[in-house]
């Protein structure tokens, strides 16, 4: 374990110890936080595990060569098409959509693809959009997708084809 | 998120029935994932509780619904940026918004770096491309955000 994991430990540590003691003393603003913290816990908790076994199931079931024709460099603009729509069929957050884009960059997926399937699983998931449009109206809704799609597409191959030209390699955590 | 679990138990019954090896492999794929993202996942909910706090609601729609409407939308990303909502607050919360009269402009400034910018996700996203990629992608994320976040206004004759 390094250093920098143990800290994290002991961060993570205090802060339950601070909420627990919060909740004994009935102090307020610790009970607020505390509140907080169950509020979002309680929704990853029911949706992470969910989203990485099928995480696990596609990386064992999808083979590369399915995933490099559609998703990597020689799959032409059609790709980006489907990571929209990849994106758009994602559920929760950027939390979930990391490991998926992951995921995919290790089958062989292009990393301009990634971009733009990460920009798509920020700003068009299906669910969310129908709940935006309630409370902003469908035109609010509408012109936010023609416009930021065409710019998530155009700012991804920019950014991936830059890394890609410099030989870049992920490197995870650095 | 029923449907949700529906649909894993499902996969995972059928992966089982045809491949015990390649789910087991599956499995063993997710656990070791998700071990690994543990720890920053903890942190970040530590943050995201902490900062809620002291900028609590009240305090978001307060200072997006006084001032100069180029200064709020900036001010919006901001905001944006640094928190974390899941949509079933940050949606109910743009429609108060829209109620009080804050522009277009500035709500989309404020949904478009909430979904796309992540401060607070940062230690997760580096986890898996590395510093420098999180890093642009943040960047480039909230240039698109100003950017709709403009082109919104124009379409809603908010600017001129």
């Amino acid at each position: 374990m390094t250093k920098n994991k143990i800290i994290k430990i002991i961060i993570i540590s205090s802060f339950i110890i601070f909420i627990a003691v919060s909740y004994m003393l009935n102090f307020e603003q610790g009970i607020d936080i505390g509140k907080n913290f169950f509020e979002f816990s309680l929704n990853l908790i029911l949706l992470l595990p969910c989203a990485f076994i099928l995480i696990g199931l596609f990386e064992a079931w999808v083979k590369r060569e399915t995933v490099e024709k559609h998703l990597g460099k020689d799959a032409g603009f059609i790709s980006y098409f489907w990571a929209v729509i990849l994106g758009g069929c994602t559920f929760g957050s950027l939390i979930v959509a990391l490991p998926i884009s992951y995921s995919l960059y290790k089958k062989g997926a292009r990393l301009t693809v990634i971009f733009t399937y990460l920009g798509a699983a920020a700003i068009c998931r299906i669910p969310m959009t129908i709940f935006e449009a309630s409370y902003l109206g469908v035109k609010f809704t509408i012109i936010r997708y023609l416009v930021s799609i065409p710019l998530v597409i155009l700012t991804s191959i920019i950014l991936g084809s830059y890394l890609e030209k410099k030989n870049f390699k992920v490197m995870k955590g650095k | 998120m029923i449907l949700l679990f529906i649909v894993t138990i499902l996969l995972v019954i059928l992966s089982f029935i045809f491949n015990l090896q390649k789910t087991i492999k599956g499995m063993k794929i997710a656990v070791k994932r998700f071990g690994k993202i543990i720890i920053p996942l903890l942190i970040m909910l530590v943050l995201v509780s902490v900062i809620l706090y002291f900028i609590p609601e009240q305090v978001i729609t307060e200072y997006l619904s006084n001032g100069n409407k180029y200064s709020n939308t900036f001010l919006a990303s901001i905001i944006g940026s640094i928190t974390m909502l899941p949509g079933f607050i940050a949606f109910p919360l743009s429609g108060i918004l829209k109620d009080k009269n804050v522009t277009y402009m500035v709500i989309s400034a404020f949904t478009t770096t909430l979904m796309m910018v992540g401060i607070l996700t940062f230690p997760i996203e580096k986890e898996y491309f590395g510093v420098k990629v999180a890093f642009l992608r943040n960047i480039m994320s909230f240039i698109i955000a100003l950017a709709v976040a403009v082109i919104t206004g124009i379409l809603f004759g908010e600017v001129f």
